[in-house]
């Protein structure tokens, strides 16, 4: 029998070249000629370049040419080129200098002289908001249909501002719950349930934005060859990113070799490329040579993305048992200069993890002049549950029920239906993570441990669940056994780290009875033949892709049991796969897949990829074409189809020290816990769990943007200023463990977890200091100065409402 | 202060020069010098020529002959002259580790070395630890690739290099002196447990060697 591959530990095929040195990210790449781009950024968050005079930069030896704003694709409105005359952001790329030397580059941007005309900006949405307040953009702060627009009619600029009554409550710093809403939904009748409730708690909240910075900034090469266009991009996706690059430099995609093998990590910031990957593409078609854009840390922190910021003000309604039985949210969202809209998934996950009757959501995203925002793993949710989670507990410690009941009793059942339009979901063991995670965590024995003093260190314990979209169905499966016997999987997804590239392709590998070493994974270079797939984002691949790998096999196992029949006699159905054969059931004549590929390709037709079958992409027809003849093909759409949503949960639990004389927190021990469906590859899920959850601890305690407040520029800008965690800032002996019941809509079972396990991070965290503190503070990130400014019960040095402080 | 007062001070606090002085301080001024010889010849040629810039270095056991400007640092070098891209730049800083290498055994941030400081020591790089002869895996890859160490692998190099100094130092080392060993090196994927787990390995394996 082949081995079994679902449920087991096995090292991706890449490991070897990523622990030797080999694996080639974007900028390990050195054609003949290469030359280096360097940007000249915005000094300002807003303002117009009146002139540009780059006589002398463009005298000096090295110096091989210059790429303007004019030269680059743009369209109106907030719509992001990737270089312009008027930066709404400080570090928004103005122009791009080319050298023979990337310091020649950048002593040529220093020689260029541009005269800059400083423009109004507006760094907190509030400010926005503000009757007479600065907008981001010159001509208003909203761009959408006026609400009398005729049929045709595009978006126009207006001023969206709220009253100076709202402003007065803010001032005190409320947020004002009757302000005026761009977005909202309801359900049922919460004024109703507010007029019921045993007990009802308000909470202010403030969600910093943080930056993604992947430990690969996005560095990007490219090169034009016989009219096609080699692109080498740091970018989370493959064969979606093919199609981004080609549609921002206006050309067809199979124009287009996408060459990106690897990536230092996106995080939700590189998901089908990036703007910067548009500079070396269109300034080496225009100076005819390879050209570098090396982007420097600095500059990943401006031109690399950052998770939107919220302002917000929350009601929640608790019965007696601790039941939450409504919801009133607001929020308002930090867009950043090109707009962001976490807030709607915040609204429908609030819905999701309270399960409330009753809901009222409201929200106002805002254009800023801070860098652009972009989803970062669990956009929307990781914020929500980290602000709503201390909240629960909270009510939980007035109404006398304990945190963990508390999470059981409003965890979502699987027949729950959530947010505006009442989503259902394939399976939910929510309950089942919290169960299984309470008792690794022993989370009746820590009982005794909550708000125990020793010294100056008092001990929290919290409990949140985070959950979030982990699947996506429809897209195709491309694989091909050639003549020496081998299984190559041709993969049109990224490889970013989370090994779904080698994962996703096991139940292809178990339905023709392989071993693992006689498949082979293709991926990262387009000209080798890539399906349509999705994009490497939103946790969608485990689920997307072991689908359409699993259709695509099947298809591939009907050919082989035909040919066998074919040659062999009897019928298909006689004939099992096995260890790289076929062969009759119950012994007799068989052939091994080098065989079945060689008769395969002297069939044609359907068997070798001549002919295709009529439901796959579009886009997937070339790459199969292309492979077609070369051994027996499987290639199929997924059409297993399913009803609802697919999620993915985790439980998280936290205990912490927090010392009441310093405000520094320590965090003793981890569990997380999922609900992930089947786990495909167990020690990878962990890693995630775990990487997710750290990244959700640093975004509750130490990752922040500051900005002056006078001129507009960061002054967090590099990773010492905004740290994210490393070993001395978390918990050497964290816990994990999955539910592991199948998700029943999908043929693998497994669900993708990329993404929720940052809220669970964040806000078993969240609640956990708040345990210590016997209280809660809905406020991000949780750094020592505002923890000890609100035990001490003093006032801290910036408004309750402030963005982007110290 | 008037608007038109701050928007000078703007002006002032912000002009082009002081700007991209900022843009380009120390790693990127460094990292930019000359991925060609002509370049560097070129830019060179400006230079009063104080320091000699054709020097010998020794890289993986091998004596390099190598052009190098007086501020260049030893991970541009390895990067751009050598074309040894397994040494990365993550933040041309001393922030993140990912460009740790061996300096007579001892791990150093390649970003914050200059190359003129290396001269006649010995500098290992993740190029250099497997078997020149036989190709095997140095310990800590073996312990790594048996662990499935690491996510998007950006910083594997660093961290492994900085593993192999440990187990040179500590090759029995407990679990929070293994953190501290690798505290310098930045996952931003956060795989820490694995990461730590593959250095007790790495630890355990030097032991029974």
């Amino acid at each position: 029998m082949a081995e079994k591959l679902i449920g087991t530990d096995i090292a991706p095929p890449d490991l070897i070249a990523k622990i030797t040195g080999r694996a080639r990210y974007s900028e390990d790449f050195r054609p003949d000629n290469m030359v280096f781009a360097k940007l000249l950024l915005s000094p300002m968050p807003h303002c117009r370049v009146r002139g540009v005079d780059a006589t002398r930069a463009l005298a000096m030896e090295g110096v091989i040419g210059i790429l303007r704003a004019e030269e680059v694709p743009s369209r109106e409105g907030p719509r992001e080129a990737c270089l312009t005359d008027e930066p709404h952001y400080e570090g928004e790329p103005v122009l791009a200098i080319a050298a023979i030397t990337e310091e020649i580059a950048a002593d040529a941007i220093e020689a260029i002289d541009v005269d800059f005309e400083p423009l109004p900006f507006v760094l907190d949405p509030l400010d926005s908001l503000r009757p007479g307040g600065p907008t981001a953009y010159t001509d208003g702060n909203r761009f959408a249909r006026a609400p009398d627009a005729e049929q045709g009619d595009g978006p126009v600029w207006s001023d969206f501002k709220w009253t100076e009554a709202d402003f007065a409550e803010i001032d005190a710093g409320r947020m004002p719950s009757d302000a005026v809403a761009i977005s909202n939904w309801d359900k049922g009748d919460v004024d109703a349930a507010f007029a019921e409730a045993d007990l009802i708690l308000e909470e202010e909240i403030v969600h910093q934005s943080v930056t993604h910075h992947p430990m690969e900034p996005r560095t990007n090469m490219a090169y034009w060859e016989n009219g096609k266009l080699f692109a080498h991009v740091s970018t989370q996706s493959a064969q979606r990113t093919k199609a981004a690059v080609a549609g921002a430099v206006g050309i067809d995609q199979e124009d287009v070799v996408l060459i990106a093998p690897y990536c230092g990590g996106g995080f939700g910031s590189k998901i089908a490329g990036t703007t910067p990957m548009q500079i070396p593409a269109i300034f080496s078609r225009k100076i005819n040579r390879p050209v570098m854009l090396r982007i420097t840390r600095y500059e990943e922190n401006y031109v690399g993305r950052a998770r939107p910021g919220f302002q917000a003000w929350v009601k929640m309604g608790f019965r007696s048992d601790g039941k939450c039985i409504g919801i009133d949210l607001f929020i308002v969202e930090e867009g950043g200069a090109y707009g962001s809209g976490d807030n709607g998934t915040a609204g429908a996950i609030a819905d999701l993890i309270y399960t409330p009757e009753n809901m009222r959501f409201r929200a106002v995203s805002m254009y800023t002049n801070t860098p652009p925002k972009a989803a970062q793993r669990g956009p929307g949710g990781a914020q929500i549950v980290s602000m709503l989670e201390p909240i629960l507990a909270k009510a939980g410690r007035e109404l006398e029920v304990d945190a963990l009941q508390m999470r059981l009793i409003n965890a979502p059942d699987p027949d729950v239906a959530f947010g505006p339009r009442g989503s259902t979901l394939t399976s939910v063991h929510a309950k089942e993570a919290l169960e299984q995670g309470a008792e690794l965590f022993d989370w009746a024995g820590k009982q005794a441990l909550s708000g125990r003093r020793e010294g100056t260190k008092v001990t929290g314990i919290g409990v949140a669940l985070s959950p979030y979209t982990a699947g996506s169905r429809g897209f195709d499966g491309l694989m091909v056994i050639r003549p020496d016997g081998k299984l190559y999987v041709h993969q049109g997804i990224g490889n970013l780290g989370t090994h779904s590239i080698s994962d996703t392709a096991r139940p292809a590998a178990e339905i023709l009875g392989l071993n693992w070493d006689q498949v082979e994974i293709v991926w990262g270079d387009s000209s080798r033949g890539m399906p349509r797939s999705s994009v490497q984002a939103g946790s969608q691949t485990m689920h997307a892709h072991t689908r359409a790998n699993h259709a695509a096999a099947t298809d591939a196992a009907r050919k082989i049991r035909q040919i066998a029949a074919q040659s062999l006699g009897g019928s298909p159905g006689d004939y099992v796969l096995d260890n790289g054969r076929v062969f009759r059931r119950g012994g007799g004549a068989g052939m091994s897949f080098a065989q079945v590929a060689e008769r395969a390709i002297q069939m044609g037709g359907e068997y070798d990829g001549h002919e295709l079958p009529d439901d796959i992409h579009r886009e997937t027809v070339p790459a199969a074409t292309m492979l077609a003849g070369e051994g027996l093909m499987g290639v199929a759409k997924d059409n297993y189809g399913g009803r609802g949503g697919v999620y993915t949960f985790v439980a998280g639990f936290a205990q912490v020290e927090l010392d009441v004389e310093t405000g520094v927190v320590d965090i003793k021990e981890f569990v997380g816990v999922t609900d992930c469906g089947t786990v495909v590859h167990p020690r990878s899920l962990g890693a995630q769990l775990f990487g997710g959850c750290i990244q959700g601890m640093g975004m509750a305690m130490t990752q922040k943007w500051v900005y002056d407040p006078k001129y507009g520029v960061a002054f967090a800008n590099r990773l010492y200023t905004a740290r994210p965690p490393g070993f001395l800032d978390i918990p050497l002996n964290m816990k994990w463990a999955a539910v592991g019941i199948a998700d029943p809509q999908t043929p693998v079972g497994a669900k993708g977890i990329g993404e929720p396990p940052v809220g669970a991070g964040a806000a078993a965290l969240t609640t956990a200091i708040a345990d210590a503190m016997g209280t809660c503070l809905c406020r991000t990130p949780l750094t020592p100065d505002i923890i000890l400014s609100e035990l001490e019960g003093r006032d801290p040095a910036f408004g309750r409402l402030d963005q982007h402080v110290g | 202060m008037g608007d038109a007062e701050s928007v000078g001070l703007l002006e002032k606090k912000y002009s082009r020069r002081s700007f991209i002085k900022g843009v380009i301080a120390v790693g990127a001024t460094a990292s930019s010098t000359g991925y060609l010889l002509g370049g560097a010849q070129a830019l060179g040629a400006q230079m009063p020529g104080a320091t000699e810039r054709l020097i010998t270095l020794n890289i993986n056991g091998q004596d390099r002959r190598v052009d190098v400007l007086p501020h260049e640092t030893l991970a541009m070098t390895l990067r751009y002259r050598l074309n040894m891209t397994g040494t990365k730049f993550g933040c041309d800083r001393a922030e993140c580790g990912a460009c740790t290498v061996l300096v007579d055994g001892v791990n150093h941030y390649g970003c914050s070395m200059l190359t003129h400081q290396v001269r006649g020591r010995a500098v290992t790089t993740i190029e250099g630890l497997e078997n020149p002869d036989t190709g095997e895996l140095s310990i800590v890859q073996q312990a790594v690739l048996e662990q499935g160490g690491f996510q998007c692998a950006f910083c594997a190099p660093g961290f492994i290099m900085s593993m192999e100094a440990m187990i040179r130092v500590n090759p029995n080392p407990t679990r929070e002196e293994a953190a501290h060993a690798l505290s310098g090196n930045l996952c931003r994927c956060a795989d820490y447990d694995k990461i730590l787990t593959c250095a007790m390995r790495a630890a355990e394996l030097a032991r029974s060697v």
